[in-house]
């Protein structure tokens, strides 16, 4: 075991996956440098530039050239900078990677990582902060990975880059410093929720830096002698029904926890599965938190408005465990 | 296909029978060209009356009518594993590229068998095993795929070159721009082709085309461009000869504009009303690649009846693609949900 950030992690999973396989390379406006996160940094000196290639500020055809060269037997690995920016590439992710081995009646495979570093990081205003991970789950033929922490980060992306779909990869940018150990013979695996947190009062379902703040919240609640179970989903296509509905059949009380604006949110999805599932084993109507449908700011007060905090996820959680109104 | 049909640059003419025969077309070459473009020509057509008499096509069906000499040209300088993107206009492409007509027809048909197993019908329609990385029903998209494809054989160190074709209306899109860009900027062995019928579905391009050459935007990222006849066979091949023989040589890319003309509608069901009256018949007349290469061959004293035979062949071979894919059943219920993906997929997890 050893502690790294979850910037490193990662980028120790790919170099080790470059090392096994030529056919993995790295893609991306100014990697040449490490990166705009130096999430990249010292892979070129390893790999060389062309394996480690820059490209020019031109995401669509990032995101279209790294889709030929899979089509032809490479395994790109594709950095978008911000997933605002990926937006640009939106055809290409979604009509042409998603769709290719569909349409094309399984002749072809898009084993491809796409990284899309997401949320809200040091006042970086509307269009350098959003949480767009719903979008991509509602796209038939895409992955999508929400790694929270080191261990996941590095677990993930080893996976991802093995994967042979095409694997939207959103890392949180407010938490490249976080520190943890990680475990390289701990493989990861899609579809499989960690729990963080046992209990058997609630349970707070979150992904992505959201589950770092569940998992605080979940510490301030036993404070309050209220015992949460908090479930990282990791992965939310596929995504780990049976770990939330098996919590929930204990608990009784679903609270689910994203960053992301909380109209037509994964949330959604998570609270509608229990709702059709199992809605006889709810205590207390479910509940999700998330941002409201406001745009974020630059001001940090009026960016604090639109950000989930551990703070308001303990106080949802203890609201659910009030007693009914009589 | 051979490689080398036709040097590179010997472009001298000679007068023979009072009409101009290029020196170095040999017969049985151009019989060849001839016989492409009429198997394209004879596929579109029992597409269009599979459409049109019997509703077996069931989505748009968009013809190459009058195009066949740029699919020919071109495809006949590449090799089975050199690889290619294509548009939804891509059944001639695909055919010239080396894929079975039958396969292509039950695709077109949503037939079991069919190239995409019936999942993708005309404008997806890809055949993996002769290069052919795709049609596709996004206009432009294929620019920057095709890139990629060549920047994979670079980086795989693979001798394959890419040819990427396009319409004239896909260069007024950013994937152009993108794409062009990303394969001067890598030096990337690919030959883009704007094949130009003069519309975008019912827009005369022009109108909406700022400047008044598309082989000056790819000039302008350093390209070697040309502009080409794309109504005559043999010029597209001697074009195509020079430009993929230096790609093969340099690696660096290059771009040909093929001007040529869309003799039907934008798809089979469209009249194409908003073209000025009596142009489809004139340029009919006077441009079509088939009638064309005939004149050229009959100057050379290739009997009628020879070029009749090839043509009745060809018309044979895709009315039989026509009742195999009229015979073939429709995929399996299940395919449905196959080939999605393998990780969350929904044969075990549509929900
Ligand atoms: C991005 C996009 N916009 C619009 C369309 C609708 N459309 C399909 S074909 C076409 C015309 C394309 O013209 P051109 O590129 O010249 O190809 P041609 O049809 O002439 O072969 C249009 C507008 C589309 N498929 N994709
Ligand atoms: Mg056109």
């Amino acid at each position: 075991m050893a502690v790294m950030s979850y910037a490193e992690a990662a980028k120790q999973a790919i170099a080790e996956a470059m090392r096994a396989d030529p056919r993995v390379w790295c893609v991306g406006e100014d990697l040449g440098r490490g990166g705009v996160f130096k999430q990249y940094v010292g892979l070129v000196e390893e790999f060389g530039p062309a394996r480690v290639s820059d490209a020019p500020i031109s995401e669509a055809a990032i995101m279209g050239a790294a889709f030929g060269a899979a089509l032809v037997g490479t395994r790109p690995i594709v950095e978008m900078r911000f997933a605002d920016f990926a937006l640009c590439a939106t055809d290409e992710l979604v009509n042409q990677i998603a769709k290719a081995r569909y349409m094309f009646g399984g002749q072809s495979r898009a084993p491809m990582v796409i990284r899309k570093p997401m949320g809200m990081w040091r006042s970086s205003a509307a269009q350098h902060s959003q949480s767009l991970e719903a979008w991509y789950a509602h796209i038939p033929g895409l992955v999508v990975v929400c790694p929270s922490t080191p261990q996941d980060n590095y677990a993930m992306m080893k996976a991802a880059i093995a994967c042979d779909d095409p694997v939207v990869y959103l890392e949180h940018k407010n938490i490249w410093a976080l520190e943890g150990e990680v475990d390289p013979d701990a493989p990861g695996a899609f579809g499989q929720a960690r729990i963080r947190r046992q209990g058997g009062d609630v349970t707070i379902v979150s992904w992505s830096d959201c589950a770092n703040r569940a998992a605080a919240a979940a510490a301030m609640l036993a404070e309050d002698g209220i015992d949460a179970e908090v479930i990282d989903l990791i992965s939310l296509w596929p995504w780990d029904k049976a770990a939330v509905l098996g919590s929930v059949a204990r608990t009784g009380r679903l609270l689910v926890a994203h960053e992301a604006v909380a109209v037509g949110g994964f949330g959604a999805e998570v609270v509608a599965t229990v709702a059709e599932r199992a809605a006889h084993r709810l205590k207390v109507p479910p509940r999700r938190i998330g941002s409201p449908r406001g745009l974020i700011a630059y001001a940090p007060n009026l960016e604090d408005q639109m950000r989930v905090t551990a703070e308001a996820i303990a106080a949802a959680a203890r609201q659910m465990m009030e007693p009914a109104p009589a | 296909m051979g490689r080398t049909a036709a040097p590179p640059g010997a472009a001298e003419e000679a007068g023979i029978g009072g009409r101009v025969i290029r020196r170095n077309l040999d017969i049985d070459t151009g019989l060849d060209r001839l016989a492409m473009m009429e198997r394209i020509r004879a596929f579109e057509a029992a597409a269009e009356r599979a459409a049109v008499d019997e509703g077996l096509v069931l989505g748009a069906i968009h013809l190459s009518t009058g195009q066949e000499a740029v699919a020919t040209g071109i495809i006949a300088h590449l090799d089975r594993a050199d690889y290619m993107t294509s548009t939804h206009r891509g059944h001639g492409h695909t055919i010239a590229k080396g894929a079975d007509p039958v396969a292509m027809m039950k695709e077109l048909l949503g037939r079991e068998g069919g190239c995409c197993g019936g999942k993708g019908g005309s404008m997806h329609i890809a055949d993996f095993g002769v290069g052919m990385l795709g049609a596709n029903g996004v206009v432009s998209a294929n620019i920057t795929i095709a890139a990629g494809a060549a920047h994979g054989v670079k980086l795989l160190g693979g001798d394959q070159i890419t040819v990427c074709f396009f319409g004239d209306g896909a260069a007024n899109r950013g994937p152009f721009l993108e794409g062009i860009n990303w394969a001067g900027v890598f030096d990337l062995p690919i030959l883009f082709v704007c094949e130009d019928n003069r519309y975008s579905a019912s827009t005369r391009t022009a109108d909406m085309t700022a400047g008044d050459s598309l082989a000056d935007r790819a000039r302008a990222m350093g390209l070697t461009a040309a502009e080409i006849d794309g109504n005559d066979v043999n010029a597209v091949a001697e074009a195509a000869a020079g430009a993929i023989g230096r790609i093969r040589a340099t690696g660096r890319p290059e771009f040909l504009h093929a001007v040529t003309y869309r003799q039907g509608g934008h798809t089979y069901f469209d009249p194409a009303a908003y073209r000025p009256p009596g142009e489809a018949a004139r340029m009919a007349e006077t441009t079509d690649p088939i009638r064309r290469q005939r004149e050229l061959l009959a100057d050379a004293g290739v009997a009628a009846a020879q070029m009749d035979a090839i043509r009745a062949e060809a018309r044979a071979e895709m009315e039989a693609a026509l009742d195999a894919a009229r015979a073939a059943p429709w995929p399996p219920a299940a395919s449905a949900f196959a080939d999605v993906q393998d990780i969350g997929s929904p044969q075990r997890e549509p929900f």
